[in-house]
């Protein structure tokens, strides 16, 4: 006697709209666009310069035309909510221990010529960071980069 | 408070029906009832063919997983007065097959449990008589809140790759894989490996971290997804490294 | 319909918690050749072993001994408890536990690493482990997970047995409904072990899941074993009100107290012994669980207790524990009472009674879990060794399961090992048995509903046989039941459907359940003295004279209870007093 049939629920293709995190998600992986598209303005920009002056100024009445701006100042959007997302998931997504983790032994398997057998070895355990404080400290990271940047530049 | 409230339960009865219907029951809307306690109330009193699973009414058994409103839920842990004055929505759990009314069918999970190797590895001769293994409170701690996953599959319901994707591993399978290679007393790291550096195994999975927001254990499947890719991706640098040493 | 069997194995195991799945290993290890299966209504993982939350015991602590364990349990027992089981019981159950260590079980630690074990009622020394407050789940998923190593172990997940196959005192398999898709099939096995767990539904407020609905002991009791000691039904101090969710014996190790309506704590009033602001072990709140039990009901006649929209209660103070405490030693508890009595237990006061939890009583069996039909083996709540007598000991359910699933895997494997195939009969027992289903299933038009008859049973079993009873309640109870009986006769059964139909479940589970409380009924009818978790008003004291015995409960062919007796066995310990407290 056959299986009786389920019934298979199927999947939207809009299943993304269908909760406000769903949306957050997609919103943040099309982010990465955009940075790609930063890291292309970036280098058209360097090529520009490279380039000579006049080169350099046809850049920037490029870069100055409306069209361009208003990319810009969207991708600047989503690049803020690229690095906001990313910096928050970072704790979750790794595990970053302080001072107060410590080695203790332990066991794992091993191919050596071959065979696998069990070996022993260390694993830290504990001392984890809060998440606070590593989100905090990629803030600093980042201001202290920008810092730097801004200073090479203003030279 | 009124005195009841609409529940809008799906129906389906695979012998008759090509496709899911919606039944509309009106029950007692008490400050103390589950959404478990409606349908309870709906079954003994109003349709006695109702069909869904249910057992601990606590929490912990993990068979009372549907969709409430949307959201995958355990309906033992729901209230009804939270959706008041309603209607609510009972619906079997996303991503599953319905079998019957609200039950579907968890094969698949069934299947992929056994895969991840969710048991102690190691191949030494230590028996029960030279006593326990050692772990100490902070050992214990690393992979403890991967242990509590009670297999309600409700993150499974969440994810939408394991929506779109059925061959993906996905969330419980994967982080009890990640609470077994945490457990310091066991080996077995290699072995869970080979099976998670897959397409359907670890990198199938995006982040969308739904699965983690609707956990209702707190075992926070997706840290243990992310934890797990940049292991793998640390063996496969060291393989590419050191190709032929022990590893 | 079957034409033979669906399959054919050595040993089925009818029932996936802790007792089943610990056979089942015990099997695939001792003796890998022999063709295994578990059987299970519901998937294992959802087995009620799952909600246990205190603990498990064994002595191993330098201080502590196996004969100290022993004594607590005969002690605890009211000594009706068999002995020679009690003290194969704590010797292996040290052992067990380390076993299930072994298997990743995450025991809560001492900083050093080694086991933790904590106190727990009736116990003299501190010998209950645990994994934080969810020690049965953390067991049935180590073990759940283990099983999955034993590819050869066949699992039937949501089959339904409806009965045994027994032919000339012999047992040779189960009829079982395949739930997914309704077809009733066959299944015979050289040997079968029952680890179905209790029947706590009988009862209208109880800890207990709706899965437990007695069906190991109903199967069991209709194929000729008899039932033991039907009559104790343990009530657990500490429920919450409405849902009868359990609020572990550990909340009052780690320090709880049971407060009446003047913030008394009113244990010390019943022999208990004297309150003293950090927990002493085998006092006050630290006492047997049918004491505390009973304790509540003199409040209530006293007018102490608090009246709630869901009867009497009594409050389990923590808030002098501190957060720290309660979040490390009892999160789970603290998760319980913030959603389903909407407080904080750091903060307020929990409002708890006396529940049913568990049945010291069930299918008869000897020291390796053998019943007296041949092939066929209990182990876990559904059998009765005894090693709990009149009253169980908190923490010991958990090793029971254990030691005595091993015990009687083992054993059914080695009974397999030696047996016939079953003879063909048993088929044409097994055609019987469809046709009833069917012709239960074709009913159709009756006139009682199921959850009417269900509610009036455990209406009945609370006002008979609570914790306290008299012959004059249980006479009634028992006329009331036969009435029971005659309605399910006319149960209502409209669900045509046979793809997963649960309606026809909670029928034949109804069906076990009324057997079982039949049973529980005139064992205690018959047990004129009171003695642990069985008390009657109309005889007060314990008789040992003429009581020292269990009671076995018979099923007629009519449909009857016949009690026999048969004595306890007393190796070390001489019948005493329970002091506790003192």
């Amino acid at each position: 006697m056959s299986a009786p049939t389920t019934y298979r629920q199927p999947v939207s293709r809009l299943w993304w709209l269908k909760k406000r995190t769903y949306l957050m998600f997609v919103l943040r992986e099309l982010s990465s666009i955009f940075v790609a598209w930063f890291a292309v303005f970036l280098m058209i920009m360097i090529f520009a310069i490279g380039r000579g002056e006049e080169s350099y100024r046809n850049f920037m009445n490029w870069a100055g035309s409306p069209v361009v701006i208003v990319i810009n100042v969207v991708a600047l959007a989503f690049s803020i909510l690229h690095t906001v997302t990313w910096f928050a998931l970072t704790p979750q997504a790794m595990v970053v221990r302080g001072p107060g983790s410590k080695q203790v032994p332990a066991k794992k398997e091993v191919t050596v010529a071959g065979r696998r057998m069990t070996a022993a070895t260390v694993v830290r355990v504990g001392g984890r960071m809060p998440s606070g404080l590593v989100i905090a400290s990629q803030y600093v990271g980042l201001a202290v980069v920008s810092a730097f940047i801004v200073w090479l530049v203003l030279q | 408070m009124a005195d009841s409230i609409q529940m809008r339960v799906t129906r389906y009865d695979p012998d008759q029906d090509s496709a899911p219907t919606v039944a509309t029951y009106d029950v007692p809307l008490r400050k103390d009832w589950a959404i478990l306690d409606g349908l309870n109330y709906i079954k003994d009193h109003v349709d006695t063919s109702l069909s869904y699973r249910w057992s601990c009414r606590m929490g912990i058994c993990g068979s009372c997983g549907m969709n409430v409103e949307g959201q995958p839920k355990l309906t033992c842990a729901t209230f009804l007065t939270d959706y008041a004055p309603g209607p609510v929505r009972v619906e079997p759990l996303s991503n599953f097959p319905i079998v019957r009314d609200l039950v579907v069918d968890i094969d698949d999970f069934m299947e992929k449990l056994p895969r991840v190797k969710p048991w102690i590895i190691r191949d030494d001769d230590v028996t029960v008589i030279d006593g326990e293994y050692l772990q100490t409170p902070t050992e214990l701690e690393e992979y403890k809140q991967f242990s509590n996953c009670i297999n309600c599959m409700l993150c499974y319901a969440a994810c939408p790759i394991y929506g779109l994707e059925p061959d993906f591993i996905g969330p419980a399978a994967i982080a009890l894989a990640e609470r077994y290679d945490l457990d310091t007393r066991d080996a077995g790291q290699r072995e869970r490996l080979d099976v998670l550096i897959e397409r359907e195994g670890v990198w199938g999975c995006t982040f969308v971290g739904e699965c983690t927001r609707v956990c209702p254990k707190h075992v926070d499947p997706a840290g243990a997804i992310q934890r797990y890719k940049l292991k793998a991706a640390q063996e496969n640098v060291m393989a590419f490294l050191l190709p032929r040493a022990a590893r | 319909m079957s034409e033979g069997a669906a399959a054919a194995h050595d040993v089925l195991l009818v029932g996936g918690g802790a007792a089943g799945l610990r056979a089942a290993i015990a099997i695939a290890e001792t003796n890998p050749s022999l063709s295994v299966a578990v059987i299970s209504k519901v998937y294992p993982m959802r087995s009620h072993t799952v909600s246990a939350e205190g603990g498990a015991a064994g002595a191993i602590a330098d201080n502590d001994t196996l004969d100290e364990h022993a004594y607590d349990t005969v002690s605890g027992s009211d000594w009706l408890c068999d002995q020679d089981a009690v003290e194969a019981f704590v010797q292996e159950a040290p052992r067990e536990l380390l076993q299930l260590e072994h298997w990743g079980c995450p025991w809560s630690r001492q900083p050093n690493g080694r086991i933790a074990v904590r106190a727990f009622g009736g116990m003299k020394n501190m010998r209950t482990w645990f994994a934080a407050d969810k020690t049965g789940f953390h067991m049935l998923h180590s073990l759940f997970q283990t099983s999955l190593k034993y590819t050869d172990v066949r699992r039937y997940d949501e089959w339904f047995v409806t009965r045994l196959l027994v032919d000339d005192g012999r047992v040779h398999g189960v009829v079982a409904i395949e739930l997914r898709t309704g077809r009733i099939e066959a299944i015979t096995a050289k040997s079968v072990v029952l680890c179905n767990g209790g029947s706590g539904k009988v009862f209208p407020f109880t800890t207990n899941a709706n899965i437990c609905t007695g069906d190991g002991m109903s199967l069991a009791y209709r194929a000729g074993a008899p039932l033991k000691d039907m009559e104790f039904v343990q009530y657990h101090p500490t429920g919450l009100p409405f849902t009868g969710i359990l609020i572990t014996e550990a909340a009052r190790a780690e320090g709880g107290w049971l407060l009446n309506k003047d913030g008394y704590r009113y244990l010390q009033d019943y022999d208990l012994g004297k309150p003293e602001p950090t927990p002493v072990l085998r006092s006050m709140e630290l006492g047997p669980r049918d004491r505390l039990s009973q304790a509540f009901v003199h409040e209530v006649e006293k007018g102490r207790t608090i009246e709630s929209p869901y009867g009497p209660i009594v409050n389990l103070d923590l808030r002098h524990m501190g957060e720290k405490l309660i979040e490390t030693k009892l999160p789970m508890v603290r998760e319980l009472c913030i959603q389903y009595e909407r407080i904080d237990p750091v903060k307020e006061l929990i409002p708890v009674r006396p529940v049913v939890h568990y049945m010291m009583g069930g299918v008869h069996t000897d020291i390796n879990g053998a019943t007296p039909i041949e092939g066929l083996f209990a182990a876990g709540e559904t059998a009765c060794v005894t090693i709990n007598g009149a009253n169980r000991l908190g923490s010991n359910s958990l090793p029971e399961c254990l030691v005595f699933g091993a015990r009687a895997g083992k054993a059914a494997a080695e009974y397999a090992s030696g047996a016939q195939q079953p003879p063909p009969v048993v088929i044409r027992q097994a055609d019987d048995e469809v046709r009833r289903i069917d012709q239960l299933r074709a009913a159709g038009r009756g006139t009682e509903r199921i959850a009417d008859i269900r509610e009036a049973m455990q209406a009945t079993m609370e006002d008979s046989a609570g914790i306290f009873r008299s012959g004059d309640s249980l006479t009634k109870g028992v006329d009331q039941l036969a009435d029971l009986q005659q309605r399910l006769q006319r149960v209502q059964l409209s669900d045509e459907t046979q793809v997963f139909n649960t309606e026809l479940v909670a029928a034949l589970e109804l069906a076990n359940m009324l057997d079982i409380a039949e049973t529980m009924l005139q064992s205690a009818l018959l047990r004129e003295e009171s003695r642990g978790a069985h008390q009657r008003t109309d005889f007060t004291t314990r008789d040992d004279e003429h009581f020292l015995n269990h009671a076995l409960a018979y099923r007629e062919e009519d449909g009857a209870v016949r009690i026999e007796r048969l004595p306890v066995t007393i190796t070390r310990w001489p019948p005493g007093e329970r002091v506790y407290g003192r």
